[in-house]
């Protein structure tokens, strides 16, 4: 009986902190459906709620030129996945080859550079790697800046460091013997790499990729910086900033943007909740 | 084998060729578009003729130099030069674009005597050293709580994990609208407060917290949650038999056993609640008035020091006081790194 209530009360407190964690959510999604006005009067009750307001302030913050949902959209997008492609791709390899060397200096050398790298702040870079890619892109001619390949190589040259550090653990892992193995059959390094080592690498790949997704797909700083506020290329989190400096106070559309910028996460999210959820305590443990 | 070294030999030539020429136009000022595709093409060319090239003995060192080449090319140019041209121009008087003077250590003696600038340093500090226990202490009771056996776990695992989804621009906007428009109504109606917490100065920095927490706290419990399950079963089991009561095993077993992972976390949200940025600016954009501060009035009561580099750099338009603040943002964080390896070394030779 007694343990019985005890796990009652558990229960109880799991779900008043629950309810605290999932409020503000709750409070756009709801929100969303309403009026500027009725907003303001009682932010929590359900008068002036309806589906064709929702409709409403949908159309007007997809439709606002501002904001370009589908297009910030489609930016984020393509940003993040290239991003990751690239990032396990040239990840792995790099992680590989530092991995089976690790008892040469230079080898070493690069390794304690990438470790050591991850000190780091952005706010260090931030400024000069704006005036680098400024004057490499007018040096050779492609805008670095303002472009989706720049960023895509500014994200290659953040992510790379952790992304090496995590695959490097994994690999240390992976038997030498396998590739001696296949050398002795008369395997290339690359094939090897290719066609053992890379499929071997799926799990540990799951787990940067997500780490790197989350960041990426969340990051502000890094875009608004090198595609500026009002750029040609930009990001949901640029989006939205933009969007709510030119509506203050208009929650009905500011809260219906938050609404469509937090989305895509979360249905993510609750398809692939224990390998996020895995792959971000993995990314912090190691 | 002849074939393979026409071919490499032709392929290393074009690319070669291909980089020399958009060089020399680079160099001369050419405002030719095709220059920059050429140099792109140029070094694939080139790196493909090294790949092709026939030896057996040193096409293992090829195929380290090409797989190695791409990411540290971007590394390079991303973080390496950055950082080494950033901590030069702190002693400059750069503007963004270009150096007129080497100004010496100007920079960092203007930023200390900048009362607004301490205000930003210390604040960071009272707010990293608040959330790392509060974090860690919130998010290691949800963990004993996610450990429990009970019905819903999953669920809510998940719900308190949720926030950490959220990109701090947004949830900071979500916050500030249920700050300005929510709980101002609730707080209004039963304690007569008709001002919304992101008013004043004390009240904003204590939200920021809250918010942080929120975002946090559920990222930290999984790590948490992560460790517990990993304290062998018969451990637990044996101190039961041995009469252990719930509060017992938690301070002289639980807590013990996960030592490394207290560590962990400790240092995790140290980090990131030193680098904190969007949530700061998306929910009161540092402002709020401090009436006497080292004799002065400020308007940045709210302003962590990341968002102080930042609003200098950006806002106000000095570059190189910005990156002189920066760098020393930079050796802050090293300093807690370099403590946070030997705490974790120290702990590795105790067991």
């Amino acid at each position: 009986m007694k343990k019985r209530t005890k796990k009652i009360i558990a229960a109880l407190i799991g779900t008043v902190i629950a309810v605290y964690t999932l409020l503000p959510f709750y409070l756009v999604l709801l929100n969303a459906f309403k009026k500027a006005n009725d907003i303001v009067a009682n932010p929590v009750s359900f008068a002036g709620a309806s589906l064709s307001q929702f409709v409403t302030n949908l159309s007007s913050v997809v439709n606002n030129s501002n904001f370009s949902y589908w297009y910030a959209f489609a930016c984020s997008i393509i940003i993040t996945f290239v991003s990751l492609a690239l990032l396990a791709l040239l990840g792995a390899m790099a992680a590989w080859v530092i991995c089976r060397n690790n008892k040469k200096k230079w080898a070493n050398v690069i390794y304690m550079i990438f470790i050591a790298s991850m000190v780091i702040p952005f706010q260090v870079v931030m400024l000069p790697l704006i005036s680098t890619f400024r004057d490499v892109g007018n040096f050779i001619g492609v805008s670095m800046l303002q472009s989706i390949p720049g960023i895509v190589f500014a994200y290659l040259g953040f992510g790379g460091a952790m992304t090496v550090f995590i695959l490097n653990g994994f690999i240390k892992g992976i038997p030498y013997g396998l590739e001696e193995a296949a050398a002795i059959d008369g395997c290339s390094p690359e094939r090897t790499f290719f066609t053992i080592i890379l499929p071997l690498l799926k799990p540990v790949i799951t787990t940067v990729t997500i780490l790197n997704g989350m960041w990426i797909w969340n990051d502000y700083l890094l875009p608004s910086l090198m595609l500026g506020q009002n750029g040609k290329v930009k990001t949901l989190p640029v989006a939205v900033q933009a969007f709510v400096g030119s509506y203050v106070k208009q929650w009905d559309l500011i809260l219906t943007a938050a609404l469509l910028a937090i989305i895509p996460m979360i249905v993510i999210f609750v398809f692939a909740q224990k390998q996020i959820m895995g792959g971000m305590v993995e990314g912090a443990i190691k | 084998m002849t074939e393979k070294k026409a071919l490499s030999a032709g392929l290393l030539a074009l690319g070669a060729a291909g980089l020399a020429v958009s060089l020399i136009m680079d160099f001369s000022g050419s405002e030719n578009t095709i220059r920059g595709p050429l140099l792109v093409i140029g070094a694939i060319l080139a790196l493909v003729g090294l790949y092709c090239i026939p030896t057996k003995k040193y096409h293992r060192s090829i195929i380290n130099f090409i797989f190695l080449f791409p990411l540290l090319f971007a590394f390079g140019v991303t973080v390496i030069i950055p950082l080494l041209l950033g901590i030069g121009y702190s002693f400059t008087d750069w503007n963004g674009v270009v150096i007129k003077n080497v100004v010496g250590i100007s920079n960092y003696t203007t930023m200390f005597r900048d009362p607004s600038f301490i205000w930003s340093v210390l604040l960071t500090f009272l707010f990293v050293i608040f959330n790392m226990i509060l974090v860690n202490l919130i998010g290691f009771a949800l963990a004993l709580l996610c450990t429990a056996q009970m019905r819903g776990i999953g669920f809510f695992r998940a719900s308190y994990f949720l926030p950490n989804l959220i990109g701090g621009i947004v949830l900071g906007y979500i916050w500030q609208f249920v700050f300005n428009n929510v709980l101002v109504q609730i707080t209004a109606k039963t304690i007569g407060l008709q001002n919304s917490i992101l008013a004043t100065t004390g009240t904003a920095f204590w939200a920021i917290i809250a918010v942080y927490i929120w975002q946090y706290a559920g990222y930290i419990m999984l790590i948490y949650v992560t460790g517990l399950t990993t304290i062998p079963g018969d451990v637990l089991e044996a101190s039961r038999i041995d009469g252990a009561k719930g509060i017992e095993t938690l301070f002289k077993i639980k807590i013990p056993m996960i030592a490394s992972t207290i560590t962990i976390c400790t240092f995790l949200t140290l980090t990131s609640a030193f680098k904190q940025f969007d949530v700061n600016m998306a929910l009161t954009n540092g402002t709020g008035s401090v009436a006497d501060f080292m004799g002065s009035y400020l308007t940045n009561g709210t302003q962590m020091l990341a968002l102080n580099i930042y609003n200098t750099a950006i806002s106000k338009n000095s570059y190189a006081l910005g990156q002189a603040k920066a760098v020393l943002f930079f050796v802050i964080l090293a300093c807690v790194s370099i403590l946070q390896v030997r705490i974790s070394n120290s702990r590795e030779v105790e067991m």
